[in-house]
């Protein structure tokens, strides 16, 4: 049984296509890394699975309850705490002791403090942000979790530090996730598997199944797989070319 | 509990800063003595005794009366024109085609002199708080309209994107992530609209002789008591400033918390 069955999706922006014929299966409690060159048309099809785009072509099939997408950018709204951001996500029939629970609990798993909670984002620092967004996602209960490049503006140490709340929240069998990146590193770290989209967004290149389950890799067999994928796999080639002109 | 104490802090701080203003004050006192002090008593009566002239009228039970309908007149224009602005913004800001329509209307409406207007308000309501009322309602509408349909033209789209993904349904994404982001651009603009109401108000009743302050203003001026007519205008000024920081400034508080917040220590407010 498949969460999220995307078939033959095609859109374009302005008459200028951007993805045609893409088609991704992602199992339940299957967390699968996207990977492509800058501008190949990964974060419109994220929009397009999680219904924030309605694409021109194709069928998006969900099978799951609920979703929620954890984005580049926190987009923490400025004039609410962070307690309140999180507490958005939930269901409005949630009685206030319920939903003080719920907060707490999204908030632990993220690995905020619960001082922090009472803080506005323009208080927090760009990682506790980012943290913020997550453990909003967490909160909503999603069975499905999008995530489009969240960690790419922070430092390594954080990132890392992010990944590790990803995968044990998403990567372990408990929810479903899409996760967009284009670190191979951190493709490889946190996914069951990794699929490339198609450098110009024609369809789907190929994918490949990291072995082991996220969590359990360690950091020399994950170095040694980035080395594999980056040096002998012609699927990986064009992953790190830049293209800007075809952002969207 | 907690959030008591903030409040009583914050209420503190509002109150403290009380001073700050005073001082702003009494600097521009200071100018007006030494004006006073070069031209005289006849030109310029000295700020002491503009005040002293103000308490006379203010012992007087018929200066609260008139200070009252000023007020009221000026407050119903200002939240005839905050309904109407506000919501129309809304409707325009949302529909760029409405507001291109718009938009040369609000410049028309902002290029006929505010006399002009009177003149006409005089022809069709007569000489009553209806004229009056709407002179300020015109004179502050153009200027609400603009800040609603700005502030929802210049949303920001990914906090709304964030709200679909979350499952938000139209009208929950309007009040809960719309409206607060407006709501920061007009609340300005409302501050402004407000002065501008009163000042209109004062106007109108001066030229249509319609009671209030502006006719009080109009009889110093034929008595040429220029201290009765300063104390007119500090009278005017101070229920202008009664309504903006004991209605306005603390709803806007009470909404951008946030920005105190985001403030450094030392220089809130």
């Amino acid at each position: 049984m498949n969460a999220l069955a995307l078939s033959n999706i095609g859109h374009a922006f302005l008459g200028r296509t951007v993805l045609d014929r893409v088609g991704l299966d992602i199992g339940e409690g299957e967390l699968v890394a996207l990977v492509g060159p800058s501008g190949c048309g990964k974060s419109t099809l994220l929009h397009i699975a999680a219904g924030l785009v309605e694409p021109r072509q194709g069928s998006v099939i969900r099978s799951y309850a609920r979703h929620a997408v954890v984005f580049q950018e926190p987009r923490l709204l400025p004039w609410a705490t962070a307690r309140k951001n999180i507490g958005m996500a939930l269901p409005e029939r949630l009685s206030g002791r319920d939903r003080q629970d719920r907060v707490l609990a999204a908030a632990a798993a993220a690995a905020l403090e619960e001082e922090d909670l009472d803080k506005y984002p323009v208080q927090l620092s760009g990682g506790m942000k980012q943290r913020t967004a997550i453990a909003r996602g967490l909160a909503s209960e999603a069975d499905f979790l999008f995530f489009d490049e969240p960690f790419s503006a922070l430092d390594p140490a954080l990132r890392r530090h992010m990944q590790d709340i990803v995968i044990r929240h998403a990567g372990n069998g408990r929810r479903s996730g899409l996760f967009i990146t284009h670190d191979m590193t951190e493709a490889v770290r946190i996914a069951h598997r990794v699929v490339v989209l198609e450098r110009r967004g024609n369809g789907i290149s190929g994918e490949r199944h990291v072995p082991l389950t996220p969590g359990e890799r360690d950091d020399r067999m994950i170095f040694e797989t980035v080395q594999r994928f980056m040096k002998e796999d012609p699927l990986f080639r064009h992953v790190e070319e830049l293209d800007e002109r075809r952002t969207g | 509990m907690h959030s008591l104490a903030k409040r009583v802090s914050r209420t503190g701080q509002f109150l403290w800063s009380g001073w700050s203003g005073l001082a702003g004050l009494s600097v521009f006192a200071a100018f007006w003595q030494v004006v006073h002090e070069a031209y005289g008593s006849f030109i310029l009566p000295s700020p002491l005794e503009t005040l002293t002239a103000a308490q006379a009228l203010l012992g007087d039970v018929s200066a609260w009366q008139l200070l009252l309908t000023t007020s009221s007149r000026a407050l119903s224009g200002f939240a005839l024109a905050g309904v109407i602005g506000t919501v129309a913004g809304c409707i325009a800001g949302f529909h760029p085609a409405i507001l291109r329509l718009v938009q040369p209307q609000i410049t028309l409406m902002l290029g006929v002199p505010p006399i002009a207007w009177i003149v006409l308000l005089m022809i069709w309501f007569g000489t009553g708080s209806a004229t009056v009322t709407t002179t300020a309602a015109v004179a502050c509408l153009p200027i609400v309209f603009l800040g609603a349909s700005e502030g929802i033209a210049s949303r920001d789209r990914l906090l709304d994107d964030m709200a679909l993904s979350l499952g938000m349904g139209q009208v929950r994404r309007f009040v809960r992530i719309t409206i607060p982001q407006m709501l920061n651009r007009l609340f300005p603009i409302l501050v402004m609209a407000l002065g501008t109401a009163f000042k209109a108000a004062v106007m109108a009743e001066l030229l249509a002789n319609a009671g209030g302050i502006g006719e009080a203003l109009a009889v110093s001026r034929s008595n040429l008591d220029v201290a009765n007519a300063l104390a007119w205008i500090l009278l005017s000024v101070s229920a202008l400033l009664a309504v903006e920081y004991g209605l306005i400034q603390p709803t806007r508080s009470e909404l951008e918390a946030w920005r105190h917040a985001a403030r450094p220590w030392g220089v809130k407010r």
